[in-house]
């Protein structure tokens, strides 16, 4: 029988340091994009709640408990991540496995939003944007998006194609923030 | 420029795509005769003032926006979900 | 000169740097003017046009005439303003425009012969012959004129771009701009100040006036202390706020590294700020204006400000014995200050006759200076007063013609400047930029107090507008003098009269333009290019549009004004592209077999943002085609393994999913089985086709639609169009799985068994007749199969999750290999669709239509759909219109080129006999020939004819049969067997 090997989606690139800010991949986690059929919402967050203990999360915000976590994802959409989702789920939503469609990074460091304001035209900084938000923008042209996990560290995904452009742009802008001093 | 979609908040243009004239969602029925057909698909306004127009959130919550701008002075005056903004 | 215990430089650090090869000593610090001026250095620079000798004019930003080059090699940056160079240990610069050296210029034959150069004389002289233009003159126009040379070598700066975001923009950090920010700060807003200068107090710096009791620049450096302490507040010095834009968004230049010794390898030498804020205050001050005399271009003729900035600031003194001339009292500050420091002041000269008299200094009150002497340094002036005619030796003359507020910023948005008498200048006019107030010198308010007291009113109002509490800010006590000014523009007399220094446009070009009917003011600055060199005029925009008001016999209000743009002042092109060059410009794009694409040695071409392998060659071949040739005969004689997952995937799911594809396709999908696919057609709403490609049925409610790789983001952009904007109503969603899957085309007549060796269990051929998809197995490993084909052979497409994507990819070559077969390439790929006459792209171009490619009859009767109606135009479905036809070379001339005319046999290859084109060609290994697609009139119709296909460019001609799209199988025997 086949053995196929399988590889992240930043193998070979990180993590990288400068100074203390640091740049590493996630570990892979089962990731899927929920999208609640019409009217279901409410009840895909009951079912999320009781399957996976984490509520629907409102615009901009994600859920966060311990290596799972739910993203807002944009209209309509969540990422659940760190589970597979319950198949109950498939019932009252349109689920779609993404585990392998994103590479997922963490940036970490003091600095870390002074990287983020190199690159994301959105105010990262921990008054606009609290632990536990998430956005959804543009990071140097690829479609982005962006969760704060604590005080001084970032979720960061791009498509998985673009793994190498992500690095090499986050990796710049760490050096230019790092010469600063 | 920026522009304050309804789901995700202000943001910058560069998430945005632009597609043009809002007349895009009002399709007329397949019978409504050349002259509406005619409309719908290659008339615009050329406004020096206020349109409406259609912008895509690309890279923000994928959300079709009709965006209310003045062409003169760029001040944009209302911000709406393309599938509520339809008359 | 250096003055003894002036200045705010620091004499304990001395810093040695080099100008035109020459070593000098300077202080931390200062400018490379102030430097240069401190070593008595006043020639600084050539003039852009005549070559005249220039000294600085200026001690800021707008200088015009002092611009040397920084640097040399790749790193080499021209046209720096000394004014704004600081000076570091080892800065070497050098002067521009000069050949073969500042001193002595052999260009300066310009000067001698500029009666013959004056405005329009390029317009007038270099007409004929035509063709000399191009060749000769411009050429030599353009190296006799002009600025700094870049290296020409890829410069290796790092430059960066920025994102800010603020409640308030505070632009400006005088004393008006200082109050703002503590006003704001206190308040508790979230403020950015930001100041051009490397130290924020704006003029405070230059003049001696005291605030508080205290030197202005001591009491700004409290309230500096005081900003940088709040959390709130961000301080950006060296950072120029160069544009003002839609819903409060600001450019902003910042200098980081220009001051530095070493640049670090990673230290941006500028970063481009795009700083969004809901309030701003302008506080940008004012700039002095020269008068325009006789050789008022002298080096050593400076602004009166500047001659004082360079005294109280720099411990500089311009001249060893300096003359003042005056239309305002301002420009008495000059002697005074000079006066208290010790220089020598030969003579204020005011061209007021009601004066106030300064004491200690020889005064002339009703006159003016009406020329200037010394070539390359200034030596004596000419004053003309109701006497008669003095002159005065001196080496440094201080003029000022009054203040001009800074106004750009709040013309950005298509604001005009109104005109204020009291000031003899323009002021912003209200609301001119929304959310924007501005405050102090750039609002016509001059002295001190009124400065201060309107950076405190303007952040109130800025507070306000956001609903934050205001706080108690006590105004200081400062000076309140009258700014008192008489209208002095040009001193009447012969002789060139200088406005514009950078352009060197004189009193006499604007007086030229005038005559020859260019009354516009927009018209005069072309004509005379006043305004158009890189300081924008600056200096000269007042005085040149009131010369023009003078000689029009028009008002200045009257006149006009010229619009004022972005930016403010120059910027690098590097710093607004910072992080695009190269491969920055846009993301890249790879699939999972790239790495081992690249080490079998493929070429990789770009496709969109992605890289996709153009072939795999082998020992032995040496041409692309010999490795294109091969793979496709692999492909019809054994099997190929080919990347196939750029192509766009989106996941369709919902109940109403089949009843959103049947709308946005023109052909059913609501009559797919669960576990079939079939090929669709998209139209856009014009009727044209938008793109194509298949879409499984994994589920009742679940499809798999698949795109072309170009066409991807466009059709799901379509989609969700579609589905908010026409039938939000729609119980559907989709999401894009491109990237979730690594999707491989196992092709030709052995993919079968390659696959049942490869998969958990074989295949059984009632489960998976052509068009057939399903779940299967591998290693345990979940996959999704397909049975469709883009080659025309028995082939699948066997998607895994990504991560397993370079494996599989390895493992399927392999075997293939194994079994005589082998990777294929794009090259291979466009072959093998050639022969089946396949569309892409390169025939969906956006002007063809369903009947134009034969596939007319797949847009349903039975459904409306996206397109429908407007495709049933007459115009777009009726014989005659340039049909899909193949074309096969049967002349002596075998080769088809793609973009090629087809014209009839015995036609002329001109434009109105067109038949039609050619879209895609290749050489056809199966067939042993080249083959074509293309599009003709009537081409359906017109199989068997002989026609004529002429490549103008290349200049082939080739006489084609025209056969159908379908070279190879026709009847598609090997794709269902």
């Amino acid at each position: 029988m086949v053995e196929l090997v399988a590889k992240t989606p930043c193998a070979g690139l990180l993590p990288v340091s400068v100074g203390d800010l640091r740049l590493e991949e996630c570990e892979m986690l089962p990731m899927s994009v929920i999208m609640p059929y019409a009217g279901k919402a409410e009840a895909v967050g009951t079912a999320l709640q009781k399957a996976h203990g984490l509520a629907l999360p409102s615009v901009n915000k994600a859920e966060i408990d311990g290596e799972t976590s739910v993203l807002w994802f944009g209209q309509g959409q969540f990422l659940l991540r760190g589970a597979a989702p319950d198949a109950g789920l498939s019932d009252l939503a349109a689920v779609t496995e993404q585990s392998d469609a994103w590479a997922v990074v963490r940036l970490s460091g003091a600095k870390a939003v002074d990287v983020l304001a190199r690159l994301v035209p959105v105010d990262m900084r921990l008054s606009a944007f609290p632990e536990k938000s998430t956005v959804r923008t543009d990071l140097m042209h690829m479609m982005a998006s962006i969760t704060r996990l604590g005080h001084d560290s970032f979720q960061i995904m791009v498509f998985r194609s673009m793994a190498q452009t992500l690095v090499h742009d986050l990796k710049g802008a760490m050096e230019a923030v790092g010469a600063r001093g | 420029m920026r522009i304050n979609c309804p789901v995700c908040g202000e943001r910058d243009r560069r998430e945005f795509y632009y597609k043009g004239a809002a007349v895009a969602l009002e399709r007329p029925a397949p019978d409504a005769g050349e002259a509406a057909w005619d409309a719908y698909v290659h008339l615009r306004e050329n406004p020096a003032g206020e349109t409406r127009e259609l912008w895509y959130h690309e890279s923000g919550c994928n959300g079709w926006l009709v965006v209310t701008r003045n062409t003169v002075s760029h001040e944009i005056s209302g911000v709406a979900l393309a599938s509520e903004a339809r008359s | 000169m250096r003055v003894e215990g002036k200045g705010l430089i620091d004499r304990g650090q001395e810093v040695a740097f080099q100008f035109d090869g020459a070593r000098y000593r300077g202080f931390k610090g200062d400018t490379l003017a102030s430097a240069l001026l401190a070593n008595d250095v006043r020639l600084m620079g050539r003039s852009f046009k005549y070559h005249r000798p220039r000294g600085v004019l200026t001690a800021g930003s707008e200088e015009p005439n002092a611009l040397v080059t920084v640097g040399s090699g790749a790193a080499q940056e021209p046209n720096v303003r000394a004014t704004v160079q600081e000076i570091y240990p080892g800065l070497s610069a050098t002067s521009q425009n000069r050949w073969p050296s500042l001193g002595v210029d052999l260009m300066g034959v310009n000067d001698l012969v500029s009666p013959f150069l004056g405005a329009g004389f390029y317009y007038k002289t270099f007409m004929w012959p035509k063709s000399f233009w191009e060749k000769l003159y411009e050429p030599v126009i353009r190296r006799a004129a002009g600025l700094g040379a870049l290296s020409g070598e890829n410069n290796a700066d790092r430059y960066e771009r920025a994102f800010a975001f603020c409640d308030l923009l505070v632009i400006g950090a005088g004393p008006a701009g200082l109050m703002a920010a503590l006003e704001a700060g206190r308040a508790g807003a979230d403020v950015v100040l930001a100041d051009e200068d490397s130290q924020m107090g704006g003029r405070l710096l230059g003049e001696v006036e005291e605030i508080d009791g205290k030197p202005g620049h001591v009491w700004a450096a409290e309230i500096i202390a005081e900003l940088e302490a709040m959390e709130n507040v961000r301080l950006m010095t060296r950072t120029t706020v160069t544009g003002a834009y839609d819903q409060g968004t600001f450019g902003a230049l910042e200098r980081v590294g220009h001051h530095k010794k070493r640049r670090g390898d990673a230290l941006p030498l500028e970063c481009f700020w795009r700083i969004v804020a809901k309030q701003s205050v302008l506080a940008a001050g004012s700039l002095e204006r020269p008068v325009a005399f006789r050789n008022n271009d002298r080096p050593g003729i400076m602004t009166a400000g500047a001659v004082r900035a360079y005294l109280n600031r720099w411990g500089v003194s311009a001249g060893r014995r300096v003359t003042v001339f005056c239309n305002n009292d301002d420009g008495h500050r000059t002697v005074r200050d000079m006066l208290a420091a010790g220089v020598h002041v030969a003579a204020l000269i005011d061209s007021r006759h009601d004066a106030e008299t300064v004491p200690g200094v020889r005064m002339f009150k009703g006159a003016m200076v009406s020329d200037a002497g010394g070539r390359t340094g200034l030596e004596h002036v000419t004053i003309r007063s109701v006497g008669g005619e003095d002159r005065i030796q001196t080496d440094c003359l201080a003029m000022s013609g009054g203040w001009n507020p800074i106004v750009h910023l709040t013309c950005h948005m298509n604001g005009r400047p109104t005109w204020r008498e009291s000031i003899q200048s323009f002021v912003p006019s209200p609301d001119a930029v929304p959310g924007m107030h501005v405050a102090g010198a750039c609002n016509g308010a001059f002295s001190t107090t009124a400065c201060l007291r309107e950076g405190v009113e303007a952040a109130k109002r800025a507070l306000e507008a956001i609903g934050v509490k205001a706080a108690d800010v006590a105004l200081p006590a400062a000076e309140d003098g009258a700014y008192r000014i008489a209208p002095l523009w040009a001193v009447p007399g012969k002789g060139r009269a200088w406005l514009d220094f950078q352009n060197d446009v004189t009193v006499k070009d604007v007086k030229q333009a005038a005559l020859e009917n260019f009354r516009s003011v927009e018209h005069m600055k072309r004509y005379t290019t006043q305004g158009m060199a890189t300081d924008q005029g600056k200096n000269s925009n007042v005085a040149a549009l009131a010369v023009l008001a003078d000689v029009t016999g028009r008002a200045i209000p009257e006149t006009g004004t010229t619009t004022f743009r972005p930016p403010y002042s120059p910027v690098s092109i590097a710093a607004m592209g910072a992080g695009a060059q190269g491969k920055g410009f846009a993301p890249q794009r790879f699939t999972t077999s790239h790495a081992a694409s690249v080490e079998m040695g493929a070429p990789m071409i770009e496709a969109g943002l992605w890289y996709r392998p153009s072939y795999f060659p082998r020992a032995g071949e040496n041409t692309w085609r010999e490795s294109c040739d091969r793979e496709v005969g692999m492909v019809r004689e054994a099997v190929g393994v080919c990347d196939v997952s750029t192509l766009g995937k989106i996941d369709i799911q919902g109940a109403d999913a089949a009843k959103f594809l049947d709308f946005v396709y023109c052909n059913m999908f609501s009559t797919l089985k669960v576990g079939r696919t079939r090929y669709g057609l998209m139209l856009r709403e014009d009727g044209h086709v938008m793109d194509d490609g298949t879409t499984a049925r994994l589920g009742e409610n679940h499809f798999l639609m698949t795109t072309t790789t170009a066409a991807a983001g466009e059709v799901m952009r379509h989609l969700e169009f579609v589905h908010q904007g026409l039938c939000p109503e729609l119980d559907v969603a989709f999401v894009s799985v491109t990237e979730q899957w690594a999707q491989f085309a196992v092709a030709g007549p052995q993919s079968r068994a390659l696959l049942d060796g490869l998969l958990d269990a074989p295949l059984k051929d009632e489960d998976w007749p052509f068009m057939a998809c399903g779940p299967v197995a591998l290693g345990g490993i979940a996959a999704r199969l397909f049975r469709i084909s883009f080659s025309g052979e028995h082939a699948y497409e066997l998607a895994v999750a990504s991560r397993y994507g370079d494996s599989l990819f390895r493992e399927l070559v392999k075997r293939a290999e194994e079994m005589g077969g082998g990777a294929y390439g794009m090259e291979a790929l466009n072959v093998l669709r050639v022969e089946k006459g396949f569309i892409t792209h390169a025939e969906i171009h956006g002007r063809t239509t369903a009947f134009d490619i034969g596939m007319g009859r797949m847009v349903s009767a039975k459904k409306d759909c996206i397109g429908k109606t407007m495709s049933e135009r007459p115009g777009l479905c009726v014989p005659g219109r340039e049909q899909l036809v193949g074309l096969k070379p049967v002349g002596e001339v075998k080769q088809v080129t793609a973009g090629a005319h087809l014209f009839c046999a015995e036609d002329a290859p001109e434009r109105e006999n067109d038949q039609g084109y050619v879209t895609s060609v290749a050489y056809s290994p199966t067939m042993g020939r080249m083959m074509g697609m293309g599009f003709l009139k009537n081409g359906s119709e017109r199989h068997g004819e002989k026609i004529k296909m002429v490549d103008h460019l290349r200049g082939i001609e080739c006489i084609c049969e025209v056969t159908g799209p379908v070279v190879f199988d026709p009847e598609g025997g090997r794709v269902r067997g």
